[in-house]
Formats: C-alpha cells, structure tokens, sequence
C-alpha cells in the first residue's frame, strides 16, 4: 500500500482507529527527502497492520501546528488517534519499527 | 547517485577526490564556505613540500583548480546527515539529498561540544537547519546563534520569510541585514523546560521560541550515529576506514598533527582505499 497523504479534513478519520505512524515533512528539507525512502518502504512492510501517512507541512500548517511541530521531519505515532510516541530528525528504519512492533 | 562523497572542502577532502577521481570514479564533494576553512585563513605555510612561503589561499585555490579539472563535482553546502540504507548512503544537504556508496569524511576539527540546553530541546525549537524549520516560525521570535561564515546570509533569509531574528555570535555579523538585532556573545544558553523559551548570550536573555545554530559543520559523530572515535577524533585503520564498511576518514578529523601534508596524505589513502572498496563491491555484484 502506498503512503496516504493526509490532510486536516481526513486527518482525524484516517487516523481514528488502530497504530498510525505520520510523518511531517516539507520539499524544502533534505533530511525529510532521505526519510521518504524509508517510509515508502515501511508503508509496504506494515500494510494491513498499521497507517503509513505523510502530513506536507506547507501545505497543512494548521496540522504542524496542532502537532506542535518544530523541526522536520518529525515522525509522530498514534494509537486509536492519540499521540504515544515521536521521532523528531531522520532516523535509521529500526528506530520506526522498534515503535511500531512494539505496539502493534 | 555518485560513487563517493567526499565530505569537506580541505586539503584532505580535495586529495580524496582527486584520488577518487583519478581510480575513474565519480565524486561530489560537499563543502561548506570556504571562509570557514583553516587553510583558507592561514597566512603563511613553510612546511608543504614544494611550495615554500606560500599562503593557505593559494594552496587552496591550486587544490581547488586541480580538483575541478579532474571532474571532481562539487557542492557548497552543510552536510546535517548520512544514512546508510541498502548499502547506500543518503545525505542531506539543506533542502537537498544526495546518494553515494562510500563516504570519506575530511571535515576538519569540529568541537563536538554541545551548549547546556542544546541536546535537551533538539527538535523542541532547537534547530540546525535554516532552510528546513524555518517556515515553521513565520512570525515567531528566533535567534541564530552564528558560529559559521554563511550564518548571516542564513539569518538574512529567515528574516526575509518573517521570522523576528535575533543574531547572537562571537564576532561581527559580516553582511547581517541592518534591521537584524546583533548581540556579541560567546556562550550561551538555550533556556526553557519543555520547549525552547529563550536563550542566554552573555548576560543577556532573549526570549524566543526557536534556536538555529548554525556551525560550519556537524561534528562527525552527529552526522553518522554510531561512528567510534578515539579520544576527540575519528577512529581510523592505516586504509582510513573508519568503524562502518564504506566510511572513510581522513585529515585533521583524526587527529594531530593538524597539518597539510598528514591531511593530503590521508586524503590520498582515503580515496585509494574507498575505489578499492567500491572494486570489491562491483565484483560481488
């Protein structure tokens, strides 16, 4: 399964029930374009047992904002839609798995 | 995608990527500004052999022209990442990336010394990265504290997209827009609990949501979790490799002597053994 990009309206549906991992990015950002590899692959590896999404935060800054996100690319993981966990700067893949398996 | 990055703009990296080059493989090397380079600044060098009483510049500038002649590829920029990947490396550069299959680290001496506060607040207003956060405090107060040459400009910048900046360094801001507010400081502080609040320079304390602190370059074990060091340097073999197959190192980031002939001869090594490596890879394959 492809990553969803999500945006404010289908945010909160999309992300409503079950493990979420989202990631806030920007295409002025580097560090967020090496990620982008990373999370197409998990989105692959994890479909079925979690959401895989991607939050442009130009495009949606009301959501940057709700998430308070200050750096990019900042990872925030999300069970039943709430908040338990953040990855904040690009990480190897372990560190996103470790979360995830470990909540799944 | 490049078989090797070279990672700094010195006598170092310009010896491992004319080396590179001259094995027949491809080469970027990334630099930052080169006023920020130490051979650069250095007025007088007695010690090269073959060039007696010449200056840093116009060693560099000979380093450079060879470089380029040899089809070295070159990219002004910071380096905020490497990621190894599928024996890839990623690495990011500002707003850019780039890909390689090895890695020759010659940034230099970098003080991996951190500021109280810096760590802590690391993705919570602290940033290294102008071009990446910076939208994220349109009209919010900031200060970049500027410890490399480009930090003015990058200052600038964030001004120009509608953060309130305030510019803290050690020395004259050269080229700070005259609306910028500079305060002269040394250390500071980043002070705040859960999130950035303010930060201290010198006596002073301004209050501001996000910190850009901008050094010339990322210390090496920044850029590349997991990279052992021995002392304050890399920890290298006589190949220059570095703990993680792929990575090299050469030059004053592995330390002492700090001088131009140890860092073209490591560089040199670097680059043999990094067309080495890639050999070895392309024959498995």
């Amino acid at each position: 399964m492809a990553i969803i990009h999500l945006t404010k309206d289908g945010f909160d549906k999309a992300t409503a029930s079950g493990i979420s991992m989202v990631d806030f990015w920007a295409s002025w950002c580097g560090p967020c374009k090496m990620l982008a590899p990373v999370m197409e692959d998990l989105a692959g590896k994890y479909e079925g047992k979690a959401l895989v999404g991607k939050v442009n935060v130009d495009d949606e800054p009301d959501l940057a904002m709700r998430f308070g996100v200050m750096s990019i690319p900042t990872v925030v993981f999300l069970k039943d839609g709430k908040e338990f966990d953040r990855k904040v700067g690009v990480m190897p893949p372990a560190a996103y798995t470790a979360v995830l398996d470990a909540n799944l | 995608m490049y078989d090797i990055a070279v990672i700094g703009g010195g006598p170092a990296g310009l010896s491992a990527a004319v080396q590179g080059r001259a094995r027949g493989r491809s080469v970027l090397m990334v630099s930052g500004d080169i006023r920020d380079n130490p051979l650069y600044k250095t007025e007088r060098i007695d010690n090269y052999l073959g060039f007696y009483n010449v200056t840093g510049a116009r060693l560099l500038d000979q380093f450079r022209y060879q470089a380029r002649r040899m089809g070295v590829e070159e990219k002004e920029g910071r380096v905020l990442n490497i990621m190894p990947m599928n024996g890839t490396f990623y690495l990011s550069i500002g707003s850019d990336m780039e890909q390689a299959r090895a890695v020759v680290l010659a940034t230099g001496v970098v003080r991996s010394a951190k500021y109280p506060g810096e760590e802590a607040h690391l993705g919570a207003g602290v940033s290294y990265c102008a071009t990446c956060d910076g939208m994220l405090y349109r009209g919010k107060e900031i200060t970049v504290v500027g410890l490399a040459a480009d930090a003015p400009a990058e200052a600038n910048w964030l001004r120009e997209i509608g953060c309130k900046v305030t510019y803290v360094g050690p020395g004259q801001p050269d080229g700070l827009r005259p609306d910028i507010p500079a305060v002269k400081a040394g250390k500071v502080e980043i002070l705040g609990e859960q999130k950035v609040e303010g930060l201290r320079a010198g006596s002073a304390v301004i209050p501001c949501e996000g910190v850009f602190i901008l050094r010339s370059s990322m210390a090496p074990t920044d850029l590349l979790p997991g990279l052992e060091l021995e002392g304050n340097y890399l920890r290298v073999d006589r190949n220059m490799s570095t703990n993680i197959p792929g990575v090299f190192a050469a030059g004053d980031c592995t330390g002492l002597p700090l001088q131009v002939s140890k860092a073209v001869g490591e560089g040199q090594v670097a680059g043999h053994r990094a067309a080495e490596y890639l050999e070895h890879l392309d024959q498995q394959a």
